[in-house]
Formats: structure tokens, sequence, C-alpha cells
């Protein structure tokens, strides 16, 4: 195995286990899809078309995945430093890059977790029907979806990482994402100057095609876009982390003190 | 000296400090000022101030985790701002304190990742993590979570930690700091066998027996600047060749700091407050026989104590860092 290959498998084991050794996120973790699903199903009902209960349930799932990935890329930040690590991270050898990669792979994948909780739970509680129309472009979608998402916490962990208060930033984005993304309410919904901004965001495109896979259409193209995107924040999120931990060293925001 | 291994020149590290929540002001807060040393293959070289006096910056600059405001630093003849990679696979770095690792994974765990960080070859990481938690006292132990481990469990998981790579050079910040006396003498046990290893070890400590112990040269830090550097022995000699009178008094009179400073042949005079007494600590010069006159300066004070004793490290440091308060 490539050295770059065993740092993202080994440090994405090691974010993993660390993630699910704390009790305050294995709680929320259960609670989150129930809440999810819960809200779903109460937004949607209304709507009574077909294959609307399923739509918005897929929404709430990959909100979950989102969800994990803010609190990998934002909120993990803020833990490491609050714990010291980040500054032994940071002066590692293999540079603060190899660690963050597979921590956001790390958060972005726990939330995979929470998407099919979702579904399991939108189809006990409420009867949400789970009949997929393209099952293998289905089961690809997801994880592309999730090298989406994760690749945008990437990109906004490279900023985190000049400020102290990380964990604040990343909470105020969690929400206006999933609304621009149309994750809750659809796209066509939304202010007509709202959708661009949708447009440059991952999440939007990996939905489209996680829906088109599960209620019809073609779901190659949104995948594509997905993947393209993806490479272009991870692109982005080297550069950006490059640049601010050179700001962070000289303005010495690495540590709490 | 051997060939320099650490070259440090003018460096000096200023922080911005933003204060006021409506009025924002912004000090400056100089916290290295222009400090040069530098250190040699296979030193022990001890950096030793009090809390506040620079060491901890000037580490975290050597180290590449601050950038210097101005002037430079090499580590094996690398530059840490602009060759930052190359001395991060070169160094290892150990900090005081129970931060710095993941409390809630074992502490093989940590080992385990962070070797793969430090670039250990997978085939050697087993044997490297074992013969190192052998070094520190940690086997059997290894597979208990940290947040379980004792102040001194951690510190020691530090040590491993830094030295997974087997780094040529090692900063130690402060590295004993609430360390119960067992575990710190162990410590800096394990410290001397890294010099013995032909390590180069950059030490910050404001123990002075512990500088004393291990440091082949000491530069005392002061305000950000370095006000003394030598060997232990010199550093004594360069305070006082002469002997120290210790008077434990009750009630002394005010002023009496001054009475002593007057009487011929004294040096220097510090003050210690012990509970209700107060302990002067006279520092006078060679072949000095004005004891009595001491005792009597202090007028109707009750001595409880008083002694002759040769200088030690402890004393040329109090002397120097508060010649440095002004």
């Amino acid at each position: 195995m490539s050295r770059a290959a065993r740092l993202i498998a080994i440090g994405w084991r090691h974010h993993v286990r660390n993630l699910t050794a704390s009790r305050f996120f294995v709680v929320t973790s259960v609670f989150l899809p129930i809440l999810l699903s819960t809200v779903a199903f109460f937004m949607f009902r209304a709507g009574a078309r077909e294959g609307t209960l399923l739509y918005a349930s897929l929404g709430a799932g990959v909100m979950g995945i989102w969800s994990s990935t803010l609190f990998g890329s934002g909120g993990a930040i803020s833990w490491a430093r609050r714990e010291g690590t980040l500054e032994v991270l940071v002066v590692s050898p293999a540079g603060y890059f190899w660690v963050l990669l597979p921590q956001t792979i790390a958060t972005a994948s726990i939330g995979l977790y929470s998407l099919v909780a979702t579904l399991v739970w939108g189809r006990l509680l409420f009867g949400v029907p789970f009949a997929i129309a393209h099952p293998l472009a289905f089961v690809v979608s997801i994880p592309v979806t999730v090298l989406g998402l994760g690749m945008l916490g990437l990109l906004m962990a490279s900023t985190f990482v000049l400020y102290r208060h990380a964990n604040a930033l990343s909470n105020m984005l969690e929400f206006p994402v999933l609304f621009v993304s149309g994750l809750l309410v659809p796209l066509s919904a939304l202010p007509v100057w709202v959708r661009p901004v949708g447009w440059l965001l991952a999440p939007t495109w990996g939905m489209r095609a996680v829906r088109a896979a599960a209620l019809g259409g073609n779901p190659w193209p949104p995948m594509g876009v997905t993947v393209g995107l993806a490479g272009a924040y991870l692109t982005l999120g080297a550069l950006f982390l490059r640049l601010f931990l050179r700001l962070a060293r000289e303005r010495a925001t690495l540590a709490l003190t | 000296m051997t060939a320099p291994v650490i070259e440090v020149e003018g460096l000096r590290r200023t922080y911005r400090v933003s204060t006021g929540a409506v009025r924002r002001r912004t000090l400056e807060v100089e916290a290295v000022r222009g400090i040069s040393f530098s250190v040699g293959e296979g030193e022990l070289f001890g950096l030793l101030g009090p809390n506040g006096a620079g060491k901890t910056t000037t580490i975290k600059m050597l180290i590449t985790l601050l950038v210097p405001t101005s002037g430079t630093a090499r580590v094996l003849g690398f530059d840490v701002v602009r060759q930052s990679r190359e001395v991060r696979k070169r160094i290892g770095y150990v900090f005081g304190g129970d931060r710095g690792l993941y409390d809630r994974l074992s502490g093989l765990d940590n080992l385990r990742y962070f070797a793969e960080l430090y670039g250990v070859p997978p085939r050697e990481q087993k044997r490297r993590i074992f013969e190192l938690l052998d070094l520190v006292g940690l086997n059997g132990r290894e597979g208990e979570r940290v947040e379980g481990y004792s102040r001194g469990m951690r510190q020691r998981l530090h040590v491993a930690r830094g030295l997974l790579h087997d780094p040529p050079v090692v900063f130690l910040d402060e590295p004993t700091i609430g360390v119960d006396p067992v575990g710190a003498r162990e410590l800096r046990a394990t410290m001397a066998a890294l010099v013995s290893a032909g390590k180069t070890v950059l030490l910050t400590t404001h123990y002075m027996f512990e500088a004393d112990a291990l440091c082949n040269r000491i530069a005392v830090i002061a305000k950000g600047q370095i006000v003394a550097e030598g060997s232990p022995s010199a550093l004594k000699a360069m305070v006082t060749d002469g002997v120290v009178v210790e008077l434990e008094a009750y009630d002394p009179p005010p002023g009496g700091a001054d009475a002593l400073r007057r009487v011929p042949g004294v040096a220097r005079v510090t003050v210690e407050e012990r509970d209700q007494a107060q302990l002067f600590v006279v520092q006078a010069a060679a072949g000095f026989e004005g004891t009595p006159e001491l005792i009597a300066a202090l007028g109707d004070a009750r001595l409880t104590r008083v002694a002759t004793r040769e200088p030690t490290l402890e004393d040329a440091y109090v002397a120097l860092v508060e010649g440095a308060s002004g």
C-alpha cells in the first residue's frame, strides 16, 4: 500500500474509533435520525404525492451525513484545540492535510449510518415506502455523495484551522447549506438568486443523484458533477490549508493559550 | 562545543492581543526579544526561566509551530520557517501537562497513529512502539484508555510519542511539570539516557535542580531575553563565588532587607515568605565573616535559624531573574 493510501486508511480507522468512543457523539447519532425522520414525515405528509415520503426521507438522511461532516470539520478541530492535539498533529512530518483528509472522510462515512437509520426509522415509525428504482446506481450514489460532502467539509475545515471559534462557525453553516442544497425543500421552491449558490455545493448534486437513483431519473450526470466538485474542493482545500496553516503559525491561533 | 545542531540568531516574537468588547484595542506583547544561542551535537541545553519568560514561545518557534517576528533559527541546518517540513522530520517534541493525547483511546492506539504520521516504516512500528513502552515504563498498561492514566503516565506516553521516529533532536518543554517526585526522577533518567544515546536535547524548565543535574549548558531567560548563559558551575560563579547566609526570622523590623544590604561584604539579599516567618537569603563575598552584623541588623526579630552554605544554582537563578526585573 502506498504511503498516502496508508495514511488515509489508518487515519480513517483512527478517527472513526475516536469519534465512536465519545458517548456524546454516539447518543447524538442514535437520536438525530429519529428526529430527522420525524421532521421529514410531518413536513411532507401534507404533500401526499406518490414518492414524496421517500423523497423527504432521503433528504433527511443526507442531512444526517451533512451534520456529521460539519462536526468532523469544525467541531473536531475545536476539540483537537481543546485536547492540545492540534499542535502535535500540525508539526507531524506527514503534514496536517493527511490528518484532515481521513478525518473528514471518517465523519462523513459515519454519517452513512445516519442515512440508513433515518430510512429505517421512517419505515418503522411512519411506514415510509422503500422501493428503489435503480438499485445499482443507488448503491454507487451513496459513497459518491459521502465523498462530495466530505470534501466540502475538508474545504471548510481548512479555514477553521485559523480560527479558535471554528465550532461556532460550523454550527452557523449547518442550516443554510441544508436549505440551499435542496435537502429539505426542493431547490425550485427557493428564490431564484439562491439557486446558483446551491449549484456550487456538492450536497445539491449528491442529493439529486440519490433521489434520481431511488425515485427514477438519470442519476449519473449529477453523480459526475458531485465527483467533479469533490475534486475541486480537495484542490482548493489543500491550497487553503497551506495558506491558513501559515497564517495560524503567524497569528499563534493553533493553541488556545 | 561540537558542530551546532540548533542555531538561533536574534529571534523575536511579538503577539497581538485584543482587549475590550466594544472599543477594541490591540496591544503588542513582546514574548521573545531578540535571543541568540546555539546547541551542539549531543548536548543537553537548558532554557531556564520563570513562567512567562518566553521559554515555550522560543521552543514553539524552533519546532515550526510559530513563525518568528524577526530573526532566524536553524535546526540541523534547516531554516524553521522556509524548510519546516525538513525540520519536522528530524525533531521530536514533548511538552508538559496532560493535554495533547487522544484521551478516549488507549496508549497503544495513540502510539500507532502517531507512528504512521511520523513515517515509521509499517514493519518496524510494532517493535518500535513496544521498545518505547519499555523505555518509559508503560509496558502492560498500553491497552488502557489514556483518560484513566495518571499525570505521570500521560507524560511518559508523551515522551514515547516524541521518540517514535527516533529523531536526532528532541525538544522537551517542561516535561516534569506536575509529575510526582518519583515519576519526575524517572523522567530525568530517561532524559539523561537520550543524551547518552547521542541525541541533542533542548530542555525548558523552571526547576533549577533539574537544570543543574541534567544540562551541559544553560541559558537563563527572563522577560524574553537571555540574561546569562554557561555551564551550571559557571552560572553559579557568575553570580557569586562567595557564601550564602540564610536567616529565618519572625517579626523582622520594616526595612530589614535594606539593613542587611548595608552590612559590609553583602552582595545581594532576597526575601522569601515562609508562613508567618521571613527567610532572608544573603549572598556575600568569599570569606565573609559578618554573620553577627547580619543578626544585629535584624534588631529584635526572633531568629529561628541561621545557616551558612555554598551558593546553589537557584541562588544564581534568582539573582539573574531579579536583576532582569530591574
